[in-house]
């Protein structure tokens, strides 16, 4: 097995206030890894920094990417190399049709990559296939990116897009908040659907709940910056009886 | 670095040296002396083979002109324009009475050619499979008058236009063929004694385009004038005149571009519209004049008097504008809303970036009974340029249930630019309604990060979201011309964010 993502001492500051401490963690190919753990523990944290986003600043540690340092890559590279993030909380963009995000941000990919623009026919048909695979109705595409959207709407508009561009590491941060068990089914069959041995996940959440239906092959629990605890898919039952206060007292 | 700096820094940096029309084009061409006198009116007026009443006309606003005082209340700071430092007319040489198009000085027509406006009508025509005569072709096809400096060297489809009943030409061409209309309607909507810029144009204008549509006439095709200042310390001063007689419809689109020089360029056009009884006129604009490069050095003095007249009952009067050229834009596109149940519209895209400062909006002036006006302002501010929306909504005593909407949204890309909205609201009339809405944002980090994550890169992110902002007024333009506005606002943002 190799390694798709590995995270070495990571240390994150933001605004002067460090957030990761030294994180370590290694995802290879064909995993599922969990991350659980209490709010604040900086898990959010972790998914903007593998992503790119600004405003977090690296003291120290490395993020290798199929081998290669991530953190000196712009983030749209990173996203047109296969790095992929659903967001905790996905933004609104009005006036841009989402029909025409997907096939800007698929063709920017692409063209970052080298390959051709996908031809209009071919972009609907692969929209449409994996619009039925999730139950999204294709009215849904005309409107603006996640304006006025229903909080499940946008979660699956988030799995829509990672089934579009077929990343092969694909970060998912909280996609259980604010699903009712129904949408979490459907949005939790998209991902199991691109579970293939060269991809691999890191699916972040608060709750065991969303690990019935995404098993993982590691979780990690983060408490203050750090991976406290790591161990195979029953650590997240236990957590479920247990609760976190246990981590929270060691990390204190 | 973390690209938050980053982003600050590349705003810091103010790129707006991408400016892609700013090509010079090497043809001879015949100025007049430098400065400004009754000499050189009378030489404007002599090279335009004028009628006398033309003459005195222009004599008339001149010796106003000397007596008015340049106006000082807009939000535009520039240094004093030495009114004598400037050539007032300058011509491609040898450009009097073509026959044909073939005549054309070809290295103008490469000129336009790089702008992307085809002149030659064969190639307009190329595309379209039609038989003579009757049938209106299914794809849209569009007249272009090109203003090169001060003189028309090319109107298209003429022929075609003419068998509409509908006046298409260079408004010099106007003067003489048809000096009853001319004089009828030139500066009943603008008069010479207006403001300081439209009184110096009354003077010294050069071209710009007629249009008489005849009533009950639905103009065929789209018109359009590309404007395009060539010579250096030249100022161009052009005149368009438009008129809609009853029942009759006009859409009508220009586009302006200047190349890239040190010094600021002066530009101070008038634009008059008469619509009668039931008429229509569509009057678009994409305005991109050189704006200066990253130090705020040269760009185009764009000082503009556009007003409509809905003069007629339930004539409509629309303006849309996409700006996001010159160095100062001082520009209002108004409508006198006359006849009973008129409308008026105004929708603006007004983009500055660099050292860019604008200051524009509208006025709507009802004056007769259940006049209606909306308006759409979407101003977006990047750089170190300032960005005013100014307004003015008034109802006349006797305009009994006028109405209007305006709603204006500000976009800050960075924290070096400034937005700012003034509106006026005067309603002599207790039954006018007049709503306001008015909105200022930042671009959201958050929201470009999204689009960066997806794969976009930050120019092509800060592109999709104002182009996603500016939506609404994009629609109002013809379809042909909003797929290049749209790249054009792209364009113009380059090198705002990081
Ligand atoms: N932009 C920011 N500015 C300041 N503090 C932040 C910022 N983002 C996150 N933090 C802080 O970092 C810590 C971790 O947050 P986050 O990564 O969102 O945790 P989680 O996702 O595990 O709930 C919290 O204490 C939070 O307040
Ligand atoms: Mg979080």
């Amino acid at each position: 097995m190799s390694a798709l993502l590995e995270v070495n001492n990571l240390k994150v500051r933001v605004e002067d206030r460090e957030i990761l401490h030294g994180l370590t963690l290694t995802v290879n190919k064909g995993q599922v890894h969990a991350i659980m753990g209490p709010n604040g523990s900086g898990k959010s944290t972790l998914s903007h920094v593998i992503a790119g986003k600004p405003g977090y600043e690296v003291t120290d540690g490395e993020i290798l990417f199929e081998g290669d340092d991530l953190l000196a890559m712009e983030p749209d590279e990173r996203a047109a190399k296969g790095v992929f993030l659903a967001f905790q909380y996905p933004v609104e963009i009005p006036g841009v049709a989402t029909m025409n995000f997907l096939r800007t941000a698929l063709n920017a990919q692409r063209k970052a990559r080298g390959e051709a623009e996908m031809s209009t026919p071919d972009f609907l048909k692969k929209v449409r296939e994996v619009c039925t695979r999730l139950n999204i109705p294709q009215d849904m595409l005309k409107r603006g990116v996640n304006v006025g959207f229903s909080g499940g709407e946008k979660k699956r508009n988030e799995v829509l897009q990672m089934a579009l561009f077929e990343p092969s590491l694909c970060i998912l941060d909280e996609m259980d908040s604010g699903l009712d068990i129904d949408a979490l089914r459907i949005a939790a069959d998209g991902v199991n659907a691109l579970r293939t041995p060269d991809r691999g996940f890191v699916v972040i959440t608060h709750y065991q709940r969303l690990l019935n239906y995404i098993v993982p092959d590691v979780v990690h629990v983060m408490s203050h910056g750090r991976v406290v605890k790591s161990g195979g898919k029953e650590l997240a039952l236990e957590l479920e009886e247990s609760g976190y206060a246990q981590f929270e007292d060691k990390a204190a | 670095m973390p690209a938050v700096q980053e982003t600050v820094d590349r705003v810091r940096q103010i790129d707006v040296d991408q400016y892609r029309y700013g090509f010079e084009t090497l043809i001879e061409s015949e100025k007049a002396p430098k400065g400004l006198d009754e000499d050189t009116v009378r030489f404007i007026s002599a090279k335009k083979d004028e009628p006398a009443w033309m003459l005195e006309w222009r004599l008339e606003a001149f010796r106003r002109w000397q007596t008015m005082a340049e106006p000082t209340w807009a939000r535009v700071d520039y240094p004093k324009i030495d009114y004598q430092d400037l050539y007032y007319y300058a011509a491609p040489k040898q450009t009097k009475a073509l026959a044909s198009l073939d005549e054309v000085d070809p290295e103008i027509l490469r000129t336009y050619e790089k702008l992307g406006i085809s002149l030659r009508e064969q190639e307009i025509l190329a595309g379209v499979v039609r038989p003579d005569g009757e049938g209106a072709p299914e794809e849209r096809r569009v007249a272009v008058d090109a203003v090169f400096d001060s003189v028309s060297v090319a109107t298209t489809f003429q022929a075609e236009l003419k068998k509409a009943g509908v006046i298409f030409m260079p408004i010099s061409h106007a003067i003489r063929e048809h000096p009853e209309l001319v004089q009828k309607y030139l500066g009943s909507v603008v008069p010479t004694s207006d403001n300081f810029f439209a009184t110096l144009n009354s003077a010294v204008f050069s071209d710009g385009s007629f249009v008489y549509v005849p009533p009950g006439v639905r103009c065929p095709m789209e018109l359009s004038t590309y404007f395009r200042i060539n010579e250096k310390n030249t100022g161009q001063f052009e005149r368009t005149l438009i008129i809609a007689d009853k029942g009759a419809y006009v859409s009508y689109l220009e586009g302006c571009t200047a190349p890239q020089r040190d010094e600021n360029q002066l530009h101070a056009a008038v634009v008059e519209l008469i619509a009668h009884d039931d008429a229509e006129i569509k009057y678009s604009t994409v305005q991109n004049w050189y704006p200066g490069n990253s130090e705020g050095q040269g760009g185009i003095y764009n000082f503009v008097t556009k007003r409509g007249d809905c003069r007629g009952r339930n004539s409509k009067i629309s303006w849309t504008q996409v700006e996001t050229g010159s160095a100062i834009t001082w520009k209002y596109p108004s409508c006198i809303l006359r006849g009973d149940n008129s409308r008026g519209e105004f929708y603006s895209i007004a983009i500055s970036n660099g050292y860019q400062q604008v200051d524009s909006g509208t006025k709507m002036i009802h004056l007769g009974k259940n006049t209606t006006s909306r308006v759409i302002s979407k101003g977006i501010a990047a750089g170190k340029s300032q960005n005013t929306y100014r307004g003015l909504i008034s109802a006349h005593r006797k305009a009994t249930g006028a109405r209007n909407f305006t709603a204006c949204d500000s976009l800050l890309i960075g924290d070096k630019c400034g937005a700012h909205t003034v509106p006026y609201v005067e309603a002599k009339n207790s039954s006018a309604l007049f709503e306001h809405e008015a909105t200022t944002s930042k671009i959201s980090e958050d929201v470009l990060f999204y689009c960066v994550q997806r794969g976009l890169s930050q120019e092509e992110a800060v592109g999709l979201v104002v182009n996603g902002f500016v939506k609404d007024v994009l629609q109002q333009l013809p379809m042909e011309f909003a797929v290049e506005a749209q790249k054009l606002i792209s364009i113009s943002l380059e090198g705002s964010v990081g």
